[in-house]
């Protein structure tokens, strides 16, 4: 028998569902509101909650060995460090006044 | 022959059938095939990374055009797709339990539903396409946006500098995604071949489990592209 990885309850996988359903719902309605520069934090904030119980529920990163949680984790930083150095640049090249923004 | 010896017997005897010989177990080659299936799933981020970052950065260019595109979508057929979506996960969680409780039944059902859904995606994702190739949103030679008044005529459409690189992106990254989703279809259908040959068992369910990990990743990037697309475009700006 598999001892690593637990039978998950058809309730949890429910409950799962559930919240990111809600989540669904809550994103289209807050893009309602207005929350000035926090727009789109807010909306990501709905969308990085959603994607967090795909990544820890349904594709069972739970029960994984550290080394794969170690593996998922630096994907998603990878992600973040190419947008920042993108955008360090993109940003501060108004700064200096050169040419093709 | 050493299979015919008391050792080689219990050896055969010792393994599951479906363990490779370079694993200790099946649990490690489970762990094993998961880890791969990540490190493969990584470079997919990467990927759709590349056209987020175009995305961000266009989107910082031309903030009016991004909002006048934004609002062209049809937000309640994107929100049906995200919920379209989510069932199908659900769905494709519930085809692995199925697998390591034994339930060829339970495998077969859900893994069907996957497949059902997933088509749903494409079907509701036909007909925003049709709809945005109507109305001359196609970025190129045949760009000529118009929008349909209450009596069903087309008037044209004034949409800000930069609205084509908006739906660029927006072909480009729903039109990947949804390649994506064929990709799994594809993959849902075998697993089902295997499924219905009963080949999974709670020792052996490797391939639904990894399959399910791609399925799963496509759905957290529509989880991504239905607010940025469809919905952050009404705020922008201020």
């Amino acid at each position: 028998m598999s001892t690593s990885h637990p039978v998950t309850a058809v309730r949890t996988y429910a409950a799962v569902f559930i919240a990111l359903l809600v989540g669904t719902g809550l994103t289209v309605y807050i893009a309602y509101f207005d929350f000035g520069f926090l727009n789109t934090f807010v909306a990501l904030t709905v969308a990085v909650t959603k994607a967090t119980l795909v990544v820890w529920y349904f594709m069972g990163v739970r029960y994984n060995t550290p080394l794969t949680k170690v593996v998922v984790v630096a994907g998603f930083f990878w992600l973040l460090i190419m947008f920042g150095l993108g955008m360090s640049d993109y940003l501060t090249r108004p700064w200096m006044g050169v040419p093709g923004r | 022959m050493a299979d015919d010896t008391a050792a080689g017997i219990a050896h055969a005897h010792a393994h599951h059938p479906r363990q490779q010989h370079h694993f200790h177990s099946m649990d490690q080659q489970l762990e094993a095939s998961i880890l791969g299936m990540w490190v493969f799933l990584v470079t997919e981020i990467m990927f759709f990374g590349g056209l987020f970052l175009a995305y961000i950065v266009y989107r910082w260019m031309y903030p009016d055009a991004w909002i006048a595109g934004s609002n062209v979508l049809n937000v309640p057929l994107g929100a049906l797709n995200t919920a379209v979506l989510i069932c199908s996960s659900l769905t494709m969680a519930l085809a692995v339990r199925a697998a390591q409780v034994g339930s060829r039944r339970g495998q077969i059902v859900n893994l069907i539903l996957t497949i059902l859904l997933g088509t749903t995606f494409l079907v509701v994702k036909y007909f925003e396409y049709a709809e945005k190739f109507h109305h001359g949103l196609v970025p190129g030679a045949f760009w000529n946006p118009v929008h349909e008044l209450a009596d069903g005529t087309l008037e044209p459409l004034h949409l800000p500098g930069g609205a084509q690189l908006f739906f660029s992106l927006y072909f480009i990254m729903t039109g990947i995604h949804a390649a994506h989703m064929v990709v799994g279809i594809g993959l849902m259908l075998v697993i089902l071949a295997m499924a219905w040959k009963d080949m999974f068992s709670a020792e052996y369910y490797g391939p639904v489990e990894v399959s399910g990990l791609y399925w799963h990743f496509v759905d957290i990037v529509w989880i991504f592209l239905f607010p940025l697309l469809y919905l952050l475009g009404y705020h922008f700006g201020h």
